[in-house]
C-alpha cells in the first residue's frame, strides 16, 4: 500500500463527486455528491497523517472537523430541500429559481 | 493481507461511488453511499486511524445517511429525474469536468509521489489512537473544538427556524406543531 495509490483513490472519488454534483438534478443527490467529495478529502488528510507520522495526529483532527462541518451542512441543506419541496412540490434543482429575476 | 484488503476496498469504494452517481433510484444511491462509507472506514483502519473509522461509521453511515434516507422517504421514492435537459449537454459536460479534474489529479499524483510505500504499521504512533486524538483535541486544538460546538448549535437552530411551518400559511388556529424536521448535526 503506497501513498500514491491512496491519493489516487481520493482523487477518483472526488471526481465522481464532482460528476454527481454537476449531472444530477435531484437536490438530495447533489448533497450526496458533496458528501462524496468531503470523504475524498478525508481520505487525503488521513493518508498524509499516516505518511508523516508527526505524532500529534493533526490530519486526523482535521478530518474530524470536516466530518463535523459535513454534519452541520447536511442538516441545513436537507432542511432547505424539505422547505423547497413543501413550497414548490419539486426537488429538481432546475425548477427552483426563487432567487432569479 | 493488508495489500489485498487495500485493493478490494479500493475497488469497492470506487464501484459504490460510481453506483451512487449512476443509480436512477435515490434510495439505491443512498445505500451505495453507505457501502462507500464502510469501505472508507476500512481504509482508515488500514492507515492507523481507528478512532476516525469508528466516527465514520457512527456519524456518517449511522446519522447522516439515516437523515438522507429519511428525507428521501418523506418526499416519495417514485420521483424520477426528467429526461429532458434544460441545459444542453449537461451530462457530457459534467463527465468532461469530472474526468478532466480526475485525470489531472491522477497525473499530478503519479508524477510527483512515485510509489513510495507507507512505513510498517502506518500511523498510530502513540499508544492508543483515541487517546492521542483526545489529547490533541483538548490541548492544541481546544479553540477550534469549541468553535465547532458553536457551529453545530447554529446549524441546529437554523434547521429549526427553516423547518418551522408558518402559522398563517395554513389553518391559523393550529399552534405551530413541531414539524417533522430532522435535527441538525449528530
Amino acid at each position: 500500500m503506497s501513498l500514491a495509490w491512496v491519493l489516487t483513490l481520493g482523487a477518483l472519488l472526488f471526481s465522481l463527486g464532482i460528476y454527481g454534483v454537476l449531472a444530477r438534478r435531484n437536490a438530495v443527490l447533489v448533497l450526496m455528491g458533496i458528501e462524496l467529495m468531503l470523504n475524498a478529502v478525508n481520505v487525503n488528510l488521513i493518508a498524509f497523517d499516516a505518511w508523516i507520522r508527526q505524532g500529534n495526529a493533526t490530519g486526523q483532527i482535521f478530518a474530524l472537523f470536516i466530518i463535523t462541518v459535513a454534519a452541520a451542512e447536511v442538516g441545513v441543506g436537507l432542511a432547505i430541500v424539505l422547505l423547497v419541496f413543501r413550497r414548490r412540490e419539486t426537488i429538481n434543482v432546475d425548477e427552483v429559481n426563487l432567487l432569479k429575476w | 493481507m493488508e495489500k489485498y484488503l487495500f485493493w478490494v476496498m479500493a475497488v469497492t469504494a470506487l464501484l459504490s461511488g460510481l453506483g451512487m452517481v449512476m443509480a436512477r433510484n435515490a434510495v439505491h444511491s443512498a445505500l451505495m453511499l453507505v457501502v462507500n462509507f464502510f469501505a472508507l472506514a476500512v481504509f482508515y483502519v488500514l492507515l492507523g486511524a481507528h478512532f476516525l473509522a469508528a466516527v465514520q461509521i457512527i456519524v456518517y453511515a449511522g446519522a447522516i445517511m439515516v437523515l438522507f434516507l429519511f428525507v428521501i422517504m418523506l418526499m416519495g421514492v417514485q420521483r424520477e429525474e426528467p429526461a429532458d435537459e434544460p441545459i444542453r449537454f449537461q451530462r457530457p459536460l459534467a463527465l468532461l469536468a469530472g474526468g478532466a479534474l480526475g485525470g489531472l489529479l491522477v497525473f499530478v499524483i503519479r508524477t510527483s509521489f512515485g510509489l513510495a510505500r507507507f512505513a510498517e504499521q502506518a500511523g498510530s504512533s502513540s499508544a492508543g489512537n483515541a487517546q492521542g486524538i483526545g489529547r490533541a483535541l483538548f490541548t492544541s486544538y481546544l479553540f477550534p473544538f469549541e468553535v465547532t460546538s458553536i457551529l453545530l448549535i447554529v446549524a441546529a437552530i437554523g434547521v429549526v427556524v427553516i423547518g418551522r411551518r408558518e402559522p398563517e400559511s395554513e389553518e391559523p388556529a393550529a399552534p405551530a406543531p413541531a414539524s417533522s424536521e430532522p435535527g441538525g448535526g449528530p
